[in-house]
C-alpha cells in the first residue's frame, strides 16, 4: 500500500460490488413551460404579478407609517401601526420571494449537471514546493537553529496576553463579607414590600403572607435592588402548635410568625409562592419546596439548604422587628460560604 | 478597449468593464458563476439561519438608534398608561419606548426577537441535518466544529439580548446565572463580582451584555460564519446519493443564474414569513411583566426556547447534592447539571472524530448516507435528541403540571426518569427501525416494489405482481457504504493496547447488526430465479389478462 493509499484507507469499510451499474443522472424531465410558449407567457405574467404585489406590500407599509402616528394612551395607534407595517413588510418580501422563485422553477433551465471535485488535498508537486518554501524561510531566519531566539520569543508570546487578562482585574470589587450580610440588624423593622410601611404583629392574622423588606430600604440613595436582592423576606403567622421549632431557635418566631429569607437557596429566585393549607413554599423557577412548618426545609426540588430564618420580635410599639441579621448567608451557595 | 465597444456594453457592460479593470472580477465570475449547488430541501435549512442573521444585524441595527443600555433609574413618561410613573432603569424605558412610542419599533422589535428565535432553531435543525446525513466526514469534520461553535454563538447573542430589556422576566434569568456562577467552586463569587460589578444585580451587567450582544459576538458569528462559507465553497456540498452522484462528482443547478434566484429569493421569503409572525403574533411582552426588581416573581416562567434545556437540566437535579469537603461546599444541584450540559457539548462537538476514530475510514466522503444506512449513527443521534428533548421539557414541568392537572413532583420524577431510560430505549427502536427499512430497502431490490395486484396463475397459486424499479430508484437503494466491525490486534510490539480493545468494542456495537446492500451475485440470482413475479411490469391489459387466466 502506497503512502498516499494508506492515507485514504478505506479503514473498515466492506468491499462489495454494486448489483448494476451506475446509470448516470436521471433524464430531465421536460415542465409545461419547456414545451409551450403559452404556458411560458403564463409563467412569466405571474412572476411579474408577483413583483407587482411586492410594490402593493411596501406601499402599504408606507401607508402604515404615517396613517397611525402615536397618541399617547392609545395602544390601538401602536397596535395598527406595527400590525400594517408588519403586513405590509411581509408581502413586499414574500411577493420578490415567490417571484424569484417561480421564475427559477418555470422558466430557468432544471437540467441538473454533474461538475468534478478535486481533493482537498493539494498535488505532491504543490506540497513539495510549500515544504520548499518552508524550509527555505527557516533557513533564512535561522527559526530552528537559533534556539535562544525561539525560546526566548516562546517566553514573550506567553506573557505578553497577562496583563491583557490582568487589565479586567476593575470589572467588579473584591468580594469581602457582602455575600453574608444583608440590611438587617437589631431593631430593624419589617416593612411592606413595595410599600415600606413597618408591620404590626397585630396586623399579621393566621394564614397571612407578607412579602417584607427592612424598613428604610426605599430610603436607600444606592444600592437599593442589591439590599433587595438580599434582603427580602417572607413573613408568615401560622398556628404556632404547627410549628416544629428548633427549641434553640424558639424564641426567633413570635405567637407563629415566622420570617424566613425570600431568596432560594438553589440559584436565588424569589421563593414566592405559600401554599397554607401544607405550610409550604414554593420556587416558581425550578419548583424547589420548602416545609415552612419544619424550619423551612427542602421537601421537593433542586435546592439543598433550608431557608434561612430572621430571628424576629416586637419593639414597644408592637411592630414587628430584626433581633438581628440572617446568621448565615442567604441565597445560592458558595464555596467558602461556611467559613 | 475603445469607446465605441464601451457604448455597445451599455450601463451594466461599463460597470462590468470599469470593476473588472479595477478588481479582476471577471475571473471570480467565471470561476464562481457556474459552480454547481445539489438541490434538497433540507439544505436550505443552513440557508434559513444564515438568513435569520442577515434579519438580526438589520433590525437589531434599527434598535440600536433608540435603545440605551443604563441601568440609572428614571420615572416612566412614555404612552403605556399602566407603568405611567414607575420607577425603572433607562433600560427598560427605552424599551419601552421603542414598543409604544416610536413608529415601527414594536414591529423592529418583535421581528428581532422572532428571527433570533428562528436562527437558533433553523442552525440547530441543519446541525441535525449534517449529522444525520454524515456531512461531518472528512474533508468536512473542521466545518462541523465551526457550525458546532456558530450555534454556541447563537445562543450566546439571545441569552445576551433576551436581558438588555432589563425588565422581570430577564432580571430573573440573570438571577438563575448569577446563582450558578456563584456555586462554582473557588472562583465563583469573584467571577459573579467581575461579570455584575459588584453585587447582584448593580449597575453595569446591562451595558456589558450590551457591548457583548452588538460587537462581539455578531463579530465572532460573522467571521465563524465567513469560514464556513468559505469552506463550503472549498469542499462544494455535498450532495444526496442517488444515480449520477458520486465522491468525486457533483450534481445540481449552476449558481448563475438559477441559484442566484432561489437563494435570493428565498431570503426574502424567509424575511417575509419572519415579519408576517411578527405582525401578527406577539412576543416577549416586556410591558406585562414590568421593570426589574429581585422580589417579585411571576409563576410560569421560561426562557427563550433554546436556554429551555440549560434550564431544564436545572430543574432535574434531585434535592440534598451539595457536599461539603473540608468545610468548602460545593453544590452539586448546580454543578451536576452544568457539567452534564458541558460534557454533551463537548461529545457533540467531538462526534466526527469519534466516529473516525472507530472506522478509520481516510477517504473524502460527498455522497450523503441515508439516515437508515448508518444505523448506530441514527440511533446515536436519536438518543442524544430525546436526551435534549427531555432536558427541554425538564424546564416545563410546571407548565404541563398545571395544564395535564397531574402532580408537579411526579411530572419532575417522571422527567428524572425518563433522561436516563428515554435515551436509551430511542437508541434501541431507532437502530431496529433503520436496520428494517434497510430490509425493506433489500426487498425492493430483490423482488421490486409492491403493487397491491394479487393475480392467480393457471395453476392455482395466487401471487401478488412486483413491479420491478427503475434503476434510477435502484441505484439510489444499492449505492451505500458498509462497515464491519474490527478484531482487536496486536500492534507492532505484539501487545493488544486498552486503545485497540475499546475500538474493537465500539466498532461491534457500531457495525455488529447490519445489513449489507445487495451483492451482483445476490441480485442476479433474484432475478433468474422468480421470473414472473418480478420480470417486468406488464405491459399491456393483454398480458395482465394472460397471467390471471
Amino acid at each position: 500500500m502506497s503512502e498516499l493509499e494508506k492515507r485514504y484507507s478505506p479503514g473498515l469499510a466492506a468491499q462489495t460490488k454494486r448489483p448494476i451499474e451506475d446509470p448516470g443522472i436521471e433524464p430531465h424531465r421536460v415542465r409545461m413551460t419547456d414545451k409551450s410558449e403559452k404556458h411560458a407567457r403564463t409563467a412569466e405574467r405571474q412572476i411579474a404579478a408577483m413583483f407587482g404585489v411586492s410594490v402593493i406590500g411596501a406601499i402599504i407599509a408606507i401607508w402604515g407609517f404615517f396613517a397611525f402616528p402615536i397618541v399617547d394612551g392609545d395602544l390601538s395607534a401602536t397596535r395598527n401601526n406595527s400590525l400594517w407595517m408588519g403586513l405590509g413588510m411581509a408581502l413586499s418580501m414574500l411577493g420578490i420571494g415567490f417571484g424569484a422563485v417561480h421564475w427559477a422553477k418555470t422558466l430557468m433551465p432544471d437540467n441538473e449537471v454533474s461538475e468534478l471535485r478535486h481533493q482537498a488535498r493539494s498535488s505532491e508537486e504543490t506540497r513539495a514546493q510549500a515544504l520548499e518554501v518552508v524550509k527555505l524561510a527557516d533557513g533564512e531566519s535561522g527559526f530552528t537553529r537559533r534556539k535562544l531566539i525561539r525560546r526566548t520569543m516562546y517566553g514573550a508570546l506567553a506573557f505578553f496576553p497577562i496583563p491583557g487578562i490582568i487589565i479586567f482585574g476593575d470589572l467588579g470589587p473584591v468580594v469581602g463579607d457582602s455575600l453574608r450580610h444583608t440590611m438587617w440588624k437589631s431593631g430593624t423593622r419589617l416593612a411592606k414590600d413595595p410599600t415600606g410601611i413597618p408591620i404590626k404583629a397585630s396586623d399579621v392574622t393566621i394564614g397571612s403572607v407578607f412579602h417584607v423588606i427592612p424598613e428604610g430600604l426605599e430610603d436607600l440613595e444606592e444600592h437599593k435592588l442589591e439590599e433587595k436582592a438580599k434582603a427580602a423576606v417572607l413573613l408568615v403567622r401560622v398556628n404556632p402548635e404547627d410549628l416544629n421549632e428548633d427549641p434553640a431557635k424558639a424564641d426567633w418566631s413570635y405567637q407563629g410568625i415566622v420570617a424566613y429569607s425570600k431568596i432560594c437557596t438553589h440559584v436565588g429566585c424569589p421563593v414566592a409562592l405559600y401554599e397554607q393549607h401544607t405550610h409550604h413554599l414554593l420556587c416558581p423557577c425550578h419548583q424547589s419546596t420548602f416545609d415552612l412548618a419544619n424550619h423551612c426545609e427542602v421537601v421537593f426540588g433542586p435546592a439543598s439548604r433550608p431557608l434561612p430564618q430572621l430571628p424576629i420580635t416586637v419593639d414597644a410599639e408592637g411592630y414587628l422587628v430584626a433581633q438581628s441579621d440572617f446568621l448565615e448567608p442567604v441565597g445560592p451557595s458558595f464555596w467558602d460560604m461556611r467559613k | 478597449m475603445t469607446n465605441t465597444t464601451e457604448q455597445k456594453q451599455g450601463f451594466v457592460g461599463g460597470t462590468a468593464n470599469y470593476l473588472d479593470e479595477r478588481l479582476g472580477l471577471g475571473a471570480v465570475v467565471k470561476g464562481f458563476g457556474r459552480k454547481i449547488f445539489p438541490d434538497h430541501w433540507s439544505f436550505m435549512l443552513g440557508e434559513v439561519a444564515m438568513y435569520s442573521f442577515v434579519i438580526l444585524v438589520l433590525s437589531g441595527t434599527f434598535l440600536t438608534f433608540f435603545y440605551q443600555p443604563s441601568m440609572a433609574e428614571v420615572h416612566y413618561d412614555g404612552s403605556y398608561a399602566p407603568l405611567k410613573g414607575a420607577q425603572m432603569s433607562i433600560a427598560y424605558a427605552s424599551s419601552l419606548d421603542i414598543s409604544f412610542d416610536i413608529r415601527g419599533g414594536l414591529i423592529m422589535r418583535q421581528v428581532h426577537h422572532w428571527a433570533a428565535l428562528l436562527f437558533v432553531a433553523a442552525a440547530g435543525l441543519h446541525m441535525l441535518r449534517v449529522f444525520f446525513t454524515g456531512a461531518f466526514r472528512k474533508p468536512r469534520e473542521l466545518n462541523w466544529v465551526v457550525g458546532f461553535l456558530l450555534f454556541l454563538m447563537g445562543m450566546a447573542a439571545g441569552f445576551t439580548g433576551y436581558s438588555l430589556p432589563d425588565d422581570l422576566l430577564s432580571g430573573n434569568g440573570l438571577r438563575i446565572i448569577d446563582g450558578m456562577i456563584k456555586g462554582i467552586p473557588v472562583i465563583g463569587p469573584a467571577v459573579s463580582s467581575g461579570f455584575f460589578g459588584g453585587e447582584f444585580p448593580g449597575t453595569e451587567v446591562v451595558a456589558r451584555l450590551y457591548s457583548l450582544h452588538i460587537m462581539i459576538v455578531p463579530a465572532l458569528i460573522i467571521v465563524l460564519m465567513g469560514v464556513h462559507l468559505m469552506m463550503v465553497v472549498i469542499h462544494k456540498h455535498t450532495h444526496y446519493s442517488g444515480p449520477g452522484r458520486r465522491d468525486d462528482n457533483v450534481v445540481g443547478y449552476p449558481l448563475m443564474p438559477v441559484y442566484v434566484a432561489k437563494a435570493g429569493g428565498f431570503f426574502f421569503l424567509v424575511f417575509g414569513v419572519i415579519a408576517a409572525i411578527a405582525a401578527t403574533f406577539t412576543i416577549n411582552p416586556i410591558w406585562n411583566y414590568g421593570p426589574y426588581d429581585p422580589s417579585p416573581v411571576s409563576a410560569g416562567t421560561q426562557p427563550d426556547w433554546y436556554i429551555g434545556w440549560l434550564d431544564g437540566a436545572l430543574r432535574l437535579a434531585p434535592s440534598g447534592w451539595d457536599v461539603v469537603i473540608a468545610g468548602f461546599v460545593i453544590p452539586m444541584g448546580v454543578m451536576v447539571p452544568l457539567v452534564v450540559s458541558l460534557v454533551f457539548l463537548a461529545l457533540v462537538a467531538a462526534y466526527p472524530f469519534i466516529e473516525n476514530w472507530v472506522t478509520k475510514d481516510k477517504r473524502e466522503h460527498h455522497v450523503l448516507d441515508r439516515p437508515r444506512n448508518a444505523p448506530t449513527r441514527t440511533a446515536i443521534g436519536a438518543a442524544g435528541v430525546t436526551f435534549y428533548g427531555v432536558l427541554w421539557a425538564g424546564a416545563s414541568t410546571d407548565l404541563i403540571a398545571t395544564n395535564f392537572q397531574m402532580s408537579l413532583n411526579q411530572v419532575l420524577t417522571a422527567m428524572q426518569i425518563l433522561l436516563i431510560l428515554g435515551p436509551v430505549i430511542a437508541y434501541w427502536v431507532t437502530k431496529r427501525a433503520c436496520l428494517s427499512l434497510q430490509r425493506k430497502d433489500r426487498e425492493m431490490v430483490l423482488h421490486g416494489r409492491e403493487t397491491g395486484r394479487v393475480v392467480r396463475l393457471p395453476h392455482g397459486e395466487y401471487i401478488e405482481v412486483h413491479e420491478p424499479v427503475d434503476k434510477y430508484e435502484l441505484w439510489k437503494l444499492v449505492d451505500f457504504k458498509e462497515y464491519e466491525p474490527v478484531l482487536p490486534r496486536p500492534d507492532a510490539r505484539g501487545k493488544i493496547t486498552v486503545g485497540n480493545r475499546l475500538r474493537s468494542a465500539v466498532s461491534r456495537l457500531y457495525f455488529e447488526d447490519r445489513i449489507a446492500p445487495v451483492s451482483k451475485a445476490e441480485y442476479e440470482l433474484a432475478h433468474a430465479d422468480h421470473a414472473p413475479a418480478i420480470e417486468d411490469k406488464p405491459k399491456s391489459k393483454r398480458k395482465q389478462k394472460a397471467l390471471t387466466k
